[in-house]
């Protein structure tokens, strides 16, 4: 007994060992990824040809044959045989170098599209800060108010320095930046409260009213809406009044995302176990207070990922103003291919387009998957 | 015993005081009328404003109301149509039900499809396969961040660009794909296809009642009796044996190759193909996503639970788990069916005579805006109602009971 005790202090050194040999390295790897079945090896060796075949015709077709650039003629007019004759074979990215300015900004006088640039740029920048968690407080409301206000100034103009430019000629990408961000912005403070007004117990008229509100708006498709806005609306008014079209459709998916942000908070709500607001009645807490330090910021944390689909789904959607004829991203894009010259090269245009889609949108999902990680690190096993 | 009331701590349980509300700002219950009544008044206001100015509006305007005119000729030509019209008879009352039918028939399809897709691409991302896992991942990535109109436009400019009716591509001499549409062959339909048919549903119900009996048995010895042969027997079985008694008819109207076109056979038109492709496939990346989270999110411990108790992994995956995963589920893939059938009115974008597309060119027509808008919106508010009530009825019925 004793002798154990003296010697398990110093236990005998032994030499550090490798793993097996067919444990590590990417061989191992790949027989556990890879080929660990027969139906596995079956669906990675299927897979691969495709994906091979798939990939190599498409850089073939994307880059080897592509034509970058055609010949103009005195006039302006592209001469665009050289791309028909590839058609096919290779893509013509010569359209998107021809039409990038008008798909990207629209009619903005073509001089003054530096001011479109740096809005998109204030976009950028103002997600980029939203999403810091070190910037989530008071002050960010103001940077939020003080980056819309500059955005309006360059984009309008009119004072000194920079020329007027009305809400007729803006087009492309910032139209469809504006569109989504106002939409969250203001959508979402809105559907906290509807769903919380859903939620409730000892109001049944305002519950009456958000599930009415609520299940209307879901009800229908973001065209009819729109609809509305750009037909109806102007019957909405008194005579003399005239509402911008931009801002009309703007508040038509203004009121769309809030029911449906709506929705996904309420299931938040409802996936945390009763316990959370017994306890806090229990401690005396306000019905604000139980909300807002002990509901709120678990059910919110809940709901994150459905939420960020949400945005990305609304980011989206703001493309349907094609339909009402304003001049978003997408509408800019069918714009630039009526231009007979360049009429047979949609393929391009819509992958330019998706590029552009898929840059934003994928960078929210990144960013949400990120969040959803960070704040979940405590829950996790 | 006899005289327990005596002692004041036998005394039964009473009701609760009867509350009195009172008059005052800390009453809960006077706190929640005056706000209720305030929130409603200003909400009924702001309506009051709005219609009172509508009406003025229509008023100066010269505008009628009303839906007389569902009962004029409609004059409207349209490609597909699932019950007989003729646009030089029929009214647009007429043309909008053909406009239903037509988004009915995509909604339809396009969920079930999609559902389909999803699952399995969802099912696809948690396998141990490295690279199905990465490739479905792609798919739900790319599809889920290009907005589907722009599908959609792609998908319509794709099908265009097929080749002509006569070098079409074909599978044999049965289907044949082209810039016209899809041609499938279409079977001659006889009344001992109905017999068969009416024979299924008879297996239909059956199964259900054998399904019934069998857990009932289940219940009350512990062991259940096979379901899966007797729902072999009722639902494959039965209607074949029908249809060969009367005959075992099977006529193929094949599609053959006129002029410039097809004659006979069934038509998938382009615009209906390429709708129903863009809504499938765009909306199997959500659903996808949807399905992975919610096995996702029952926890590693509720697999482990069930092993220790000794059941097998397909028993804890049926019993255990995807209860627990079908709560998380169901709430956001009834937003997608419902999402879905209103996408369907993208259909207007690539010509697809859906209720939105129809109703669209009745009120340019017509000039009756309002009425157009309340008809489109009626008629989604009645699919989305049916579709979120039929949702919520199961999603109470698997709904975890708390207290």
């Amino acid at each position: 007994m004793s002798e154990t005790v003296a010697t398990a202090g110093r236990l005998p050194t032994v030499a550090r060992e490798q793993p097996p040999a067919g444990l590590v390295g990417p061989r191992a790897w790949m027989r556990a990824n890879l080929f660990n079945s027969w139906l596995s090896t079956a669906v990675t060796l299927v897979l691969g040809y495709l994906i091979l075949r798939a990939g190599f015709a498409f850089i073939d077709w994307a880059l080897v044959h592509a034509i970058w650039s055609v010949p103009y003629s005195a006039d302006g007019i592209a001469n665009t045989a050289v791309c028909q004759n590839a058609k096919g074979t290779g893509a013509c990215w010569a359209i998107i170098a021809d039409k990038y300015r008008l798909i990207l900004f629209g009619r903005y006088p073509y001089d003054e599209q530096w001011r479109p640039a740096i809005c998109v740029l204030l976009f950028i920048g103002l997600y980029v800060v939203s999403a810091m968690r070190r910037f989530w407080r008071k002050e960010l409301a103001l940077i939020w108010v003080g980056t819309l206000v500059v955005i309006g100034i360059l984009m309008w103009g009119g004072v000194p320095g920079l020329s007027l430019v009305t809400e007729d000629y803006w087009g492309g990408l910032p139209i469809t930046l504006m569109l989504a961000t106002f939409g969250l912005a203001f959508g979402f403070p809105l559907a906290v409260l509807v769903a919380l007004g859903r939620r409730s117990t000892s109001l049944p008229a305002v519950k009456m009213l958000c599930v009415v509100y609520v299940e209307l708006i879901r009800g229908v498709p973001l065209i009819s809406v729109l609809f509305m806005a750009s037909v109806m609306f102007p019957l909405f008014m008194p005579a003399g009044v005239n509402v911008d079209k931009l801002l009309r459709a703007q508040v038509a998916i203004i009121l769309f995302a809030a029911a449906y942000l709506a929705e996904v908070v309420r299931g938040g709500l409802q996936s945390l176990p009763k316990g959370q607001a017994e306890a806090a009645d229990a401690l005396g807490l306000s019905y604000w207070k139980k909300t807002g330090f002990i509901i709120l910021p678990q059910a919110l944390r809940l709901v994150i990922p459905p939420l960020v689909n949400t945005f990305i789904g609304f980011f989206k959607d703001t493309s349907l103003v094609l339909i009402i004829g304003l001049f978003d991203l997408l509408t800019m894009g069918k714009v630039a291919l009526s231009d007979p010259p360049w009429q047979s090269f949609s393929t391009e245009v819509y992958i330019a387009l998706a590029v552009i889609y898929i840059a934003f949108c994928f960078a929210m999902s990144k960013y949400s998957r990120g969040l959803e990680r960070e704040l979940s690190r405590s829950h996790r096993r | 015993m006899s005289d327990a009331t005596a002692d004041p701590r036998l005394v039964s349980a009473r009701a609760a005081p009867k509350r009195s509300m009172r008059l005052s700002w800390s009453d809960p219950v006077f706190r929640a009328i005056v706000w209720q009544v305030i929130i409603v008044g200003v909400v009924a206001a702001i309506a009051w404003y709005l219609i009172s100015n509508t009406n003025e509006n229509l008023a100066a305007r010269h505008i009628a109301t009303g839906f007389g005119y569902l009962d004029r000729v409609a004059g409207i030509p349209i490609g597909e149509t699932l019950i007989p019209y003729d646009p030089a008879v029929n009214t647009y009352g007429r043309a909008l039900i053909i406009g239903v039918l037509n988004t009915l028939k995509v909604a339809v399809i396009g969920v079930i499809l999609a559902t389909i897709l999803g699952t399995l691409i969802g099912i696809g991302r948690l396998s141990a396969n490295w690279l199905l896992a990465r490739l479905t991942a792609f798919y739900v990535e790319t599809l889920r961040d290009i907005p589907l109109l722009l599908q959609l436009l792609f998908w319509y400019t794709m099908l265009q660009g097929l080749p002509a009716p006569r070098q079409s591509i074909h599978i044999g001499d049965l289907a044949f794909l082209s810039n016209r549409g899809m041609k499938v062959p279409l079977l001659e339909w006889q009344t001992a296809h109905s017999w068969a048919f009416l024979a299924f549903c008879a297996g239909a119900a059956g199964t259900w009642v054998w399904n019934r009996h069998a857990r009932q048995r289940q219940y009350a010895t512990g062991i259940r009796p096979a379901v899966w042969p007797v729902a072999l027997g009722l639902l494959v079985g039965l209607p074949v044996v029908v249809w060969a008694l009367l005959g075992a008819p099977f006529t193929l109207e094949r599609p053959v190759l006129r002029g410039f076109n097809f004659q006979g056979g069934a038509t998938v038109s382009p615009e209906y193909f390429a709708l129903l492709l863009g809504l499938v496939t765009y909306t199997a990346s959500y659903i996808a996503e949807i399905v992975r989270s919610g096995i996702q999110a029952v926890s590693q411990g509720q697999w482990e639970a069930g092993g220790a108790l000794g059941l097998s992994r397909g028993l804890i995956l049926r019993q255990i788990v995807l209860p627990q995963a079908l709560r998380v589920i169901i709430p956001p893939m009834t937003s997608q069916y419902l999402n879905l059938t209103k996408n369907s009115s993208l259909a207007i974008a690539i010509g697809y005579q859906d209720i939105v597309s129809i109703s669209n060119t009745t009120l340019n027509q017509t000039g009756q805006a309002i009425e157009g808008i309340a008809v489109i919106m009626a008629v989604y508010l009645t699919i989305s109602l049916s579709i979120s009530l039929f949702m919520n009825w199961y999603n109470a019925h698997i709904a975890l009971v708390e207290r």
